[in-house]
């Protein structure tokens, strides 16, 4: 797409400059810390499966046990490897199992030939695991050569969320045959508060359905079947987000789910998770997904469901600078980059939709290579189903207008039901309508030079200036401590999760990490 | 006039529209299977206005039609607002004179709710629409523990900050659970701490009642539209008295 808004490009490289120099240090924080999770996707890559009779999965097990014998600061890889060799058991399951017996003590051998030898195990047990996700790569490759992608863009985004896998799969089929090109199974409430996945498939969960490793494989088969069907490839989603962001990105690899939620900030703000945890995880998670070819989509529209869509549209801008910087660090390519961004203004406020316009384009100009995630009206949803319906038919317009990447269609019903079989339908007919309708409209439509729009534009763009230089002089944890994204304020030292994190000692090492780094 | 019927275009037609979808494919037989439904509410006769396959076996209908029955408006039962309106000086200044000190509200989303929009809007100085939210009343001191507290950790904190008033909010609804979650917590105040000392207990989301207060075991229920000033002026007709 041509240029609209007519930026200037010495602030649009300022502003990346800035997003570097503030996230650089949490980059720096998050190569010199581990956390539990990043422990157990790394034994989750290595083969550890299954749970105990309660349920808690053997990962949390083994790295439970490891670190009361040895903390956390050497990685797991060496004390499980080399228990491994010295126990003579050469199933790591078993191992975990042995382990959460009482019967197998950690320690960090002494010996350089040792822990070499230990190193080559480790790496060869977590090189399978990073096999199985690169050949779940090379599949969809194969499956969206041979299907094809969706006809339009933006693609067309459904989430359905009973609870029940097994409810989830027909009604996922249903929304594919009826045009959704991407699924997201949303995830029970109070999953990303869980220090552990849950095992095999689940028929129980609230207001969404457990992301699992068996429910991940049962959708990703029944969307095979689908795609097959329908001669397009459908894509799968769930969130590699909460306290386990790590071991899902992990699980997500080896299912070849095709996106995941994964944003930088999302789980400090809004689920008051450890800053420092998150940010470890993040990268940890994010690597996972750049080698997976999994496109991440990162959570700004959650921001202005809190703060006011107008006041704090910059903020938006902010963050997806530094989402774009973590993901580019971390190893993800633009095509994975789907930054999020919202129709939230208030509908009252006169010029709502023009400022629509104008923030959807800002995100489109600055990041012109990323599938932007474009997200719908929930805030001033009220209840009035009619009402809704006509906000998200102008919603669809500006993502028509703006060549947004993946359109999250959104719900008429939205603050009064989880989505009936017939809310979607007319959703679905929604955006079938405007995106049909408007067609290539976007070709004519070009704002004024100088207008209301390019201004606007670059009013947001210039306050992301200023609040990243700000970010910049206090660091992005005392920003983030002091309440400027999405009104909470999260200071560094305090949240949940802290207790999972643990500062790499010399001798630190992480085999899926060396490896994904290299 | 204490007797009505819906309007549709002429005083005294009955008119109302409903939508459903019928798990049957469309064909004639699920239109009439439509109209069969329709009359059976009340609607008579039921025109049908709009049928529509959705994948297979479900048919999404809109009807149109007359219903028979009338409303009592002098037999609803609601709950009405029964304390005056406070402005934000108002609810300060009676606090001051009468309590003497400021008044503690504790705030929370308990059980698995992610949900904080409720409680925010509350709560948060920036409040909902063009209402500033309970942080910016200066002779209340809110504390906000955001998502996914525990009963316990609720219960806890309410002590610790010698709460007046407890506030939680459920959005999600999902196989009851905000009516489980609301039991458990006034439950637990009650095991927790004597009459006397037991904060006021006040829920609020989308999708209660407000005549389940009882049956819930709390004081107070809002539902939808609630704002924050109305909550102030509650707290204060509650737990201070009147302003006069």
């Amino acid at each position: 797409m041509a240029s609209k808004l007519d930026l200037d490009p010495r602030v649009v490289r300022s502003a990346r400059r800035l997003a570097a120099k503030a996230g650089q240090p949490v980059v720096d924080l998050a190569r010199s810390h581990t956390t539990v999770s990043v422990e157990r996707a790394v034994l989750r890559l290595a083969g550890v499966q299954g749970a105990d009779q309660d349920g808690i999965p053997w990962v949390n097990r083994l790295v439970d046990a490891v670190r009361a014998d040895v903390g956390l600061g050497h990685g797991v890889a060496v004390p499980v490897f080399h228990a491994m060799r010295s126990t003579g058991v050469d199933d790591i399951t078993v191992l975990a199992q042995k382990a959460a017996a009482g019967a197998v003590r950690f320690d960090v051998p002494s010996s350089r030939s040792e822990v070499a030898a230990v190193k080559r195990a480790a790496k060869r047990a977590t090189g399978g695991g990073l096999k199985i996700v690169d050949r779940r790569r090379a599949e969809r490759e194969r499956l969206v050569k041979r299907l094809g992608d969706p006809k339009q863009r933006p693609w067309i985004y459904l989430i359905v969320a009973t609870g029940d896998i097994y409810e989830d799969i027909p009604q996922a089929q249903a929304a594919a045959r009826a045009g959704a090109d991407v699924i997201a199974v949303i995830r029970s409430t109070g999953q990303s508060l869980l220090d552990y996945v849950p095992e095999g498939a689940t028929r129980e969960g609230f207001a969404g359905t457990y992301a699992t490793q068996e429910n991940f494989r049962l959708m990703r088969a029944a969307l095979d079947e689908t795609s097959r069907e329908l001669g397009r490839y459908v894509r799968l989603t769930n969130y590699a987000s909460g306290l386990c962001m790590p071991e899902i990105a992990a699980l997500a690899g080896m299912e070849r789910l095709d996106m995941m939620l994964n944003d930088s900030m999302y789980g400090i703000l809004f689920r008051d998770i450890n800053p420092i945890r998150t940010f470890v995880d993040q990268r940890f998670s994010r690597q996972v997904h750049a080698r997976a070819g999994i496109i991440i989509n990162t959570g700004e529209d959650n921001y202005l469901t809190t703060a006011d869509a107008v006041e704090a549209a910059h903020t938006v801008t902010v963050s997806q600078l530094l989402n774009e910087f973590f993901a580019h660090e971390a190893g993800l390519e633009d095509w994975q980059l789907g930054l999020g961004h919202a129709f939230e203004i208030n509908p009252e406020l006169p010029e709502s939709f023009r400022l629509e316009l104008a923030h959807a384009l800002l995100a489109r100009e600055l990041f012109p290579d990323a599938p932007l995630k474009w997200m719908p009206p929930t805030k001033h949803m009220t209840g009035d189903v009619f009402r809704g319906n006509l906000l998200d038919g102008f919603f669809n317009l500006v993502g028509a207008l703006t060549g947004q990447g993946i359109l999250l269609v959104g719900m008429m019903t939205e603050a009064v039901v989880t989505p009936w079989l017939s809310d979607r339908d007319i959703a679905l007919q929604n955006v079938r309508y405007v995106l049909t309708g408007a067609g290539n409209l976007h070709e004519d439509f070009a704002p004024a030079p100088g207008g209301f729009i390019q201004q606007r534009a670059d009013e947001v763009l210039g306050e992301a200036v200023d609040l990243l230089a700000k970010i910049v002089d206090d660091s992005l944890l005392t920003a983030i401590a002091e309440g400027t994204f999405g009104i909470m304020k999260r200071p560094a030292d305090r949240g949940k999760g802290l207790d999972g994190v643990a500062r790499h000692d010399d001798d630190y090492y992480n085999p899926v990490t060396e490896a994904l780094e290299a | 006039m204490s007797i009505v019927r819906p309007y549709g275009d002429t005083t005294g037609d009955g008119m109302v529209q409903l939508s459903f979808t019928l798990p049957i494919p469309h064909d004639k037989r699920a239109e009439g299977a439509a109209v069969q439904l329709a009359n059976k509410m009340g609607m008579d006769p039921a025109l049908l206005v709009h049928a529509r396959p959705m994948g297979d076996g479900f048919t999404f209908f809109v009807v149109y039609g007359k219903v028979s029955h009338l409303v009592d408006t002098e037999k609803v039962q609601v709950v009405e607002r029964d304390y005056p309106l406070l402005s934000a000086k108002e609810v300060n200044a009676t606090i001051k004179r009468r309590l003497r000190r400021r008044l503690n509200v504790v705030g929370a989303c308990i059980g698995t709710d992610a949900h904080t929009v409720g409680i925010d809007a509350i709560l948060n100085l920036k409040g909902i629409a063009g209402e500033k939210g309970l942080e910016y009343y200066s002779e209340l001191s809110v504390t906000n523990m955001g998502a996914q507290v525990s009963v316990p950790d609720l219960v806890e904190t309410a002590r610790e900050r010698k709460a007046d008033a407890v506030l939680v909010s459920q959005v999600v609804t999902q196989r009851d659970a905000h009516l489980q979650n609301t039991r458990a917590m006034s439950a637990a105040f009650r095991e927790a701490l004597p009459a006397g000392k037991r904060p006021l207990l006040i829920v609020g989301g989308p999708r209660f009642d407000e005549l389940m207060a009882g049956e819930l075991g709390v004081d107070r229920i809002f539902s939808r539209g609630t704002t924050p000033r109305e909550v102030a002026s509650y707290l204060v007709h509650a737990l201070v008295g009147s302003s006069s």
